[in-house]
């Protein structure tokens, strides 16, 4: 790529970072229609740049090329040489068109969706800052400035949870996210020092390049990958760090459709990515990462099929689909992790705009308990979420089917992979189509069961525009991967694979065209299967629900309490944290820290209380010790 | 011939100086005073500073000292109530460190001349005003143009100061 | 017969030292400015004595900016003084003394 065409890959974050600015220094005074102009028109700059960057990057048709562009030396301290600059290449390439799309869509919507707010600068303010940071982290060539991006986004992410930050809850719910994070974050930058000190280098390309004497199964490798694999775990809200992301979803609906389910949780995923080439050296870690990863999608489906909050539910398929994510970034299926992360991004922001188009609708309500017969009221709603709902549940012909069965393929044939990863894949694909459709069925079906004064009322066009859009690309967003087995070509394998590391294959275990078939239609069965169960159980036999719960109590009570994890850690760390922080202050800061502070006081007053009686205020005084000061200055040259 | 004249000029601006501090009354002080500037205008002709010398009758015994004279005679404070008594001790103290002062300058200054040489020979238009006039408005413009805002500055100053209602 | 350039040190010497002497020993403010304005004096004398040793004529040059800032500090200082006498009906040093704690 001409340099000419690369520098404009710094326009890509410029574009929001003005945006921000602008928003959020003149916000109040430009008014709302401006705001939401520059917000979203930012990001539509953004986003033709990087599309452009991508068309150019294909019309290359040099798989596997990689580009570099320096903006300025950041840190230049002994070996440490560290400067601001970005890589190209197609997995940054499909990050920054995926987060500069999505994030245009929502922000139009946002400005319905956002309508008579007070902080509605503050907001698109927000937004932009957060997509700058996003695309700082997806753009940077070296894990500093990554980290830099990734702790940016978190930020966002707090400021943007506590959006509306009069409600304590609110504000609470920010906090839990940005401790949880920092837990993570804390991983990642130790494993970032570590790589320091191992390679003498942060840039990726540095470091991947000095792979070649580290053998399978490094110590060191291993090490590395796992602590960063803890920073994925706390972004990208895995088990054990996933209890901030259902607490997120106090920040609006955009938010939580833009930064918590499509772009900033699949930071992870990315950054994992990213470090493949490390990864694929530490067999240990990558068996850690698949099971993380299958645990978290089993268990959080299971919790998501009793959650009552529309949006709840939403936030607990995006944690199942970060574990699928990771199941394939596990078994080394990187490329098929990544193709699963843009296809989420559509139909999980979709399926988020689309609530928040519900909760718009009935003036605010979550509770699916009090919704039903939205049918007819919100028919664009209405269709796109069910196209979302098709997608993530593996019906073919959408995307979700794509991504979802290139996955569960590769978590089973992958050298690394293994049947039983396929089996809990599979029924948690199973688990996923139902709990969607049991959200479908409450919500669009059966009898309305919200307050009879309330109007319920279609979104304006500025929201249910990008939800039509994404419908869209929820559907179509998969043919830029159909898989060899069904006549295409799988393009964005091609592309990607040659920008990530692959594991070595093992010919011998080559699996038959006729087994990926059967297992596909396996899972395609179990999902449509599920969704006539839901079917069943919401529309038909209203009664079964009640039954099943009273029937299997204890099961049914654990997932609805979220197996009483939050209660664990509340008993585990936050109480433990109280009384020892309550010890600290009662004993070593009131008496030690503050001892300290007030005895340097002390002394001071003292002293001062004896040296200011020199302070006579008589003039023939000061030109006394004048006088002796010159004569002291004399003196030294005299004996001197 | 210049050698005696010093003398005589040196002689009378140091017992001047001396009555300058122990007049009680500050007329008899300031007439003192003057006396003192112009023997030192004297001795600036020795040393060929003519401009200066002119100047310094001009503008030190005349115009600031007749500002002394008049600010005196303002506020007529009379003879000091009360000089320091001799037996002081502060009186000891600063004639101590008096003679301390002269004689540790005295003995740095002898041999001054071994450092920077014996003295040029005369060229007789040293501290002409044509030569103090060429290099103030050549080398030296902009302290002279900078010179004249500090007079500004305490003119307007002084104005101010002795205002009586500020406000 | 020229008198050599120390006989001009020591004389400017003596000449400051009772300038000196005169700001601490003297009550009366207006007696103080007049010590003051000997010590200046005292100095012009080293910068001319030297402008004359080394025939140049930079020294003579800095007596002339000294006594602009004389005139400056005279005019400036008295008013000082004015203004003070009319609120404490005194000139003597010791009551200007509300520099201290």
């Amino acid at each position: 790529m001409v340099n000419s065409t690369l520098i404009l890959v710094w326009l890509i974050p410029l574009f929001p970072l003005i945006g921000f600015l602008l928003n959020g220094i003149f916000g109040k005074r430009l008014g709302d229609k401006a705001v939401g102009i520059i917000g979203s028109g930012a990001m539509l700059f953004s986003f033709v740049v990087s599309g452009y960057l991508l068309l150019n990057y294909l019309a290359l048709n040099q798989v596997g090329a990689e580009f570099h562009s320096t903006l300025f030396s950041w840190i230049s301290v002994a070996d440490l040489q560290l400067s601001v600059s970005f890589q190209v290449d197609s997995l940054s390439l499909m990050m920054a068109v995926m987060v500069t799309g999505v994030a245009f869509l929502i922000h139009v919507y946002s400005i319905g969706y956002m309508h008579g707010d007070g902080g509605f600068a503050r907001f698109f303010s927000y937004m932009n800052l957060f997509s700058f940071m996003m695309l700082v982290l997806v753009l940077s060539d070296n894990y500093i400035l990554m980290f830099l991006g990734w702790e940016g986004v978190g930020l966002c992410s707090y400021l943007l949870i506590g959006f509306w930050y009069e409600d304590d809850k609110n504000a609470s719910a920010g906090n839990k996210a940005f401790i949880v994070n920092r837990i993570g974050d804390f991983g990642f930058l130790l494993g970032a020092l570590l790589l320091f000190v191992t390679f003498g280098s942060f840039q990726y390309s540095e470091i991947f390049s000095q792979l070649d004497r580290f053998s399978v199964g490094d110590g060191t490798i291993t090490a590395i990958t796992l602590l960063l694999f803890v920073g994925a775990m706390g972004k990208s809200a895995q088990l054990p760090l996933y209890v901030w992301l259902p607490d997120a979803m106090a920040g609006p609906t955009p938010v939580s459709a833009l930064i918590h389910a499509a772009t900033m949780v699949t930071a992870g995923v990315y950054m994992v990515a990213r470090s493949s080439f490390l990864y694929v050296l530490a067999p240990t870690s990558m068996t850690v990462i698949a099971v993380v990863g299958v645990a978290t999608a089993l268990f959080a489906a299971l919790i998501a099929l009793t959650q009552n909050d529309i949006k709840k539910v939403l936030a607990y398929s995006t944690i199942s689909q970060l574990g699928y994510m990771f199941l394939a970034l596990g078994v080394g299926a990187f490329s098929a992790g990544m193709f699963h992360l843009l296809t989420h991004a559509f139909f999980k922001g979709l399926m988020f705009l689309a609530a928040g188009s519900v909760m718009h609708a009935l003036a605010n309500e979550q509770d699916m308990r009090f919704m039903g017969g939205l049918r007819k009221k919100i028919p664009k709603t209405f269709i796109t979420f069910l196209i979302g709902a098709l997608a993530i549940s593996g019906i073919p012909g959408l995307s979700g089917f794509f991504s979802k069965d290139e996955l569960l393929w590769q978590a089973y044939s992958s050298p690394a992979g293994g049947f039983w990863f396929w089996l809990v894949g599979a029924v948690t694909a199973g688990l996923t189509a139902f709990y969607i459709f049991r959200l479908i069925f409450l919500t669009f079906y059966g009898e309305a069961r919200w307050k009879p004064e309330t109007h319920a009322h279609e979104s304006p066009n500025k929201m249910t525009l990008p939800l039509i859009i994404l419908a869209f690309l929820s559907v179509v967003g998969g043919y830029i991967g159909v898989p060899a087995l069904l006549g295409g070509d799988n393009r964005i394998h091609y592309y990607l694979e040659a920008n990530l590391a692959k594991l070595p294959v093992d010919a011998a275990a080559h699996q038959s065209h006729s087994l990926e078939f059967i297992l596909m239609g396996i899972s395609v069965l179990i999902a449509i299967a599920a969704i006539y169960l839901a079917y069943v159980f919401y529309v038909k036999r209203r009664e079964l629900p009640e039954l099943a719960a009273a029937k299997f109590k204890r099961a049914y009570n654990l997932s609805f309490n979220k197996f009483y994890v939050d209660e664990l850690y509340d008993y585990l760390f936050v109480k433990r944290l109280i009384t020892i922080s309550k010890w600290l202050w009662n004993k070593f800061d009131v008496r030690v820290l503050d001892g300290m502070a007030n005895g340097a006081g002390k002394l001071i007053t003292v002293t001062g209380w004896y040296v200011r009686t020199v302070q006579s205020g008589l003039v023939s005084g000061y030109a006394l010790s004048l006088f002796i000061g010159s004569l002291l200055m004399i003196g030294y040259y005299f004996f001197r | 011939m210049t050698e005696s004249l010093f003398f005589v000029f040196a002689a009378m601006a140091i017992v001047s100086a001396l009555m300058v501090i122990l007049n009680r009354n500050p007329i008899y002080s300031a007439v003192s005073l003057v006396i003192t500037l112009f023997s030192l205008a004297g001795i600036f002709l020795l040393l060929e500073a003519y401009f200066l010398a002119v100047v310094q009758i001009i503008i030190y015994a005349g115009a600031i000292m007749v500002l002394f004279l008049f600010v005196i005679m303002l506020l007529n404070p009379g003879k000091e109530a009360k000089f320091l008594s001799p037996t002081n001790p502060r009186i000891l103290i600063i004639t101590l460190l008096s003679i301390a002062f002269i004689g540790m300058i005295f003995t740095l200054v002898s041999g001054t001349a071994n450092y920077i040489g014996e003295a040029a020979s005369s060229t007789g238009d040293l501290g002409t005003t044509r030569n103090i006039g060429l290099t103030l408005f050549t080398k030296y413009l902009l302290p002279f143009e900078i010179a004249s805002l500090l007079l500004l500055v305490s003119l307007v100053g002084a104005v101010l100061m002795t205002k009586r209602n500020l406000r | 017969m020229t008198p050599p350039l120390e006989y001009y040190l020591w004389f400017a010497a003596l000449l400051f030292v009772i300038g000196v002497a005169g700001v601490l020993l003297r009550r009366n403010v207006i007696i103080v400015f007049m010590s003051i304005e000997l010590m200046l004096n005292a100095v012009n004398v080293t910068f001319i004595a030297f402008s004359r040793q080394m025939n140049n004529i930079d020294g003579q040059i800095f007596v002339f900016f000294v006594m602009t800032l004389a005139a400056a500090e005279v005019a400036v200082g008295l008013a000082i003084i004015v203004a003070m006498f009319r609120n404490k009906e005194s000139i003597n040093i010791e009551d200007m003394n509300l520099l201290k704690w």
